[in-house]
């Protein structure tokens, strides 16, 4: 009752600007609302998973067999060369597991990169799998988080094999390795929902070449991966401390020497800052690129 | 007349400086097939993507089922199902998949959607297909298979964005008579197409579409009533435009030219086709008024290449 006399009190003062306006007419809503995420994601990423079930073995081969080689010639070829790292704290590493400490971080960005480019790509402009699927009700929030999750679970899954290879050469048998596999989780989460923010602005693959040439390597050299970040000038380094890959290298590191990050919760947080802020950056895009 | 199925109020749509749907008002009976037809750009798809909520309205209202749109889009979209004008198919997985994963969209148990997969691969006449791959089927496979993939939630509503468009005679026949078959079932269709025997053999109503804007709106029959003469004798060869100025055009009510060809619409063709006796060397088809008459007559014969 409240309502209506409320109601009929708006229509007095305002008269019949009260009227033009129906009640359901939608307002203008922004892209950068907040994500409206339910579970509806859950059949989404079930369904990426049925796809990948069919090539998991060949793409598996593909996705640790690059690593490996790289760890392999590098560590054993290079580290024969450069000999013992001497880290900040002053303790000498041999370079292999050096590298392989950084490395696996670089997979975890590497693996989860690609599928939330080349592979949600296909699947939201070439396939248009997107659109089938917002035919029914899911929404585009639901997609782009199910295709964020299941980048990060590809990354993992590929982080998960190579760590076992790691195990098995006896890289490294540090028990903290555990906790790194969590953390290399939060990696892959991270760096997909930056690449999404990518995917949400491509307009063919040729873009995300762009982004692993001009964003991805570059930082690779910058985060400490094949080399301690002590050999970079001090301006620089100012830039790769707040780099993400730098700031996994920083957490996963230690544990790959059966250490505790010396300092963990910057790190942690910056690489929280990015995901969270990607992911809503990613999200806008994605739907200011199907509002049409 | 029971309350409308699906129902849009002065619906309107601008991109830019350009309205696409302007003033748009419709409803859909329950059981009822409501064809819209329209040259390219005349809003068709632009009104689909509004009524399932995937492109907000400038204004307007649309609800369904007794929900508002956009609002409730997700127990409104639980009770539609949609064939867009490109498949949107799985291709790496096989029939029957495709139908369970997309049921699963819909919130649908598994072992519900697998009890379900032999009737729905059986109505599109794909069961010796199950196991095949969207890659191994034909076109008109293809649009069944998506046909299929929308009744996976047993919509009462089915919006279909030209189904047929780009299928050989016999596939499009078989669809027809698949849809013929649904609304025999009960359920309802909001069909787009550019055929207007397709129209005229599915719709009980038709709206017609041009500059987003609803030109006309009625049965197929009707509406040839309303707007045409009953006849049409078409007149092509050597020196036919010009009987476009001869005195057998007063005979006609109405004539038009579009290429080399002479149409004469007419209500007593006898007259005109007598007259004509006098050009043997002339073609002429004597045949009755149809929708695409209708069509032409109302959003004119240019083309149209904004699509």
């Amino acid at each position: 009752m409240i309502y209506y006399e409320f109601k009929s009190y708006l229509r007095n003062v305002f008269g019949s600007w009260g009227t033009k306006m129906p009640i359901d007419s939608p307002p203008a809503v922004s892209v950068w609302r907040a994500p409206q995420l339910s579970l509806r994601f859950w059949p989404v990423f079930l369904r990426n998973l049925l796809v990948w079930r069919k090539l998991a073995i060949p793409s598996l081969v593909g996705n640790i067999a690059e690593p490996l080689m790289w760890l392999v010639a590098f560590g054993y070829g290079m580290g024969a060369l450069v000999g013992p790292m001497r880290l900040g704290g002053g303790e000498e590493v041999p370079y292999i597991l050096f590298l392989a400490s950084g490395s696996i971080c670089m997979s975890a960005m590497q693996s989860a990169s690609f599928e939330a480019l080349y592979s949600a790509f296909s699947r939201m402009h070439v396939q248009k799998t997107w659109d089938g699927i917002m035919n029914a009700p899911v929404a585009l929030d639901d997609i782009v988080l199910a295709e964020m999750l299941w980048a990060a679970f590809k990354s993992l899954f590929t982080v998960t094999a190579i760590l076992v290879v790691m195990l098995v050469l006896g890289i490294s048998h540090s028990p903290k390795l555990l906790l790194a596999w969590p953390i290399l989780l939060g990696v892959g989460i991270t760096f997909s929902c930056i690449a999404l923010i990518f995917n949400a602005l491509a307009n063919g693959y040729d873009f995300f070449t762009y982004y692993f040439t001009l964003f991805l390597t570059p930082m690779t050299f910058l985060s400490g991966v094949f080399f301690p970040l002590e050999q970079l000038p001090v301006l620089v380094r100012m830039v790769a401390d707040w780099l993400p890959l730098s700031n996994a290298v920083a957490l996963v590191r230690p544990l790959f020497l059966d250490q505790w990050p010396t300092q963990w919760l910057q790190p942690a947080l910056v690489l929280l800052a990015y995901a969270l802020v990607s992911f809503w950056v990613a999200l806008a895009l994605t739907r200011k690129r199907f509002r049409k | 007349m029971a309350a409308p199925l699906f129902d849009v109020r002065a619906l309107v749509k601008r991109f830019g400086a350009s309205t696409v749907v302007d003033e748009l008002s419709f409803s859909i009976a329950p059981g009822e097939c409501l064809g819209v037809i329209g040259p390219n750009g005349a809003g068709k798809t632009t009104t689909i993507r509004m009524c399932l909520g995937l492109t907000a309205p400038d204004s307007g209202t649309i609800s369904a089922f007794g929900l508002s749109m956009p609002r409730d889009d997700r127990a409104i979209k639980a009770q539609l199902g949609v064939v867009a004008q490109m498949d949107t198919l799985d291709p790496d997985f096989t029939c029957a998949e495709n139908l369970l994963v997309y049921g699963r969209y819909f919130g649908l148990k598994d072992a519900d959607i697998r009890a379900r997969t032999p009737q729905l691969l059986e109505f599109a006449s794909l069961t010796s297909k199950a196991n095949a791959k969207p890659g191994e089927l034909s076109g008109g496979m293809k649009r069944r298979l998506s046909l299929a993939r929308a009744l996976v939630n047993d919509p009462k509503l089915l919006l279909l964005d030209e189904p047929t468009t780009g299928l050989d005679p016999q596939a499009r026949h078989l669809m027809w008579e698949r849809l013929q078959a649904l609304l025999q079932q009960g359920k309802s269709i909001l069909l787009t197409t550019h055929f207007m025997d397709e129209a005229e053999r599915l719709c009980s109503r038709l709206l017609v579409l041009d500059h987003g804007k609803c030109i006309a709106q009625g049965a197929p029959r009707d509406l040839i009533e309303q707007h045409l003469e009953r006849e049409v004798v078409e007149v092509y060869g050597q020196g036919a435009l010009a009987l476009a100025d001869a005195p057998v055009r007063a005979l006609a009510s109405r004539v038009e030219v579009s290429g080399e060809t002479v149409f004469f619409y007419t209500n007593e063709s006898a007259a005109v086709l007598q007259a004509l006796g006098a050009y043997p060397d002339l073609r002429t088809l004597h045949r009755p008024a149809n929708l695409e008459d209708l069509f032409l007559k109302l959003t004119g014969r240019q083309i149209r290449d904004d699509s």
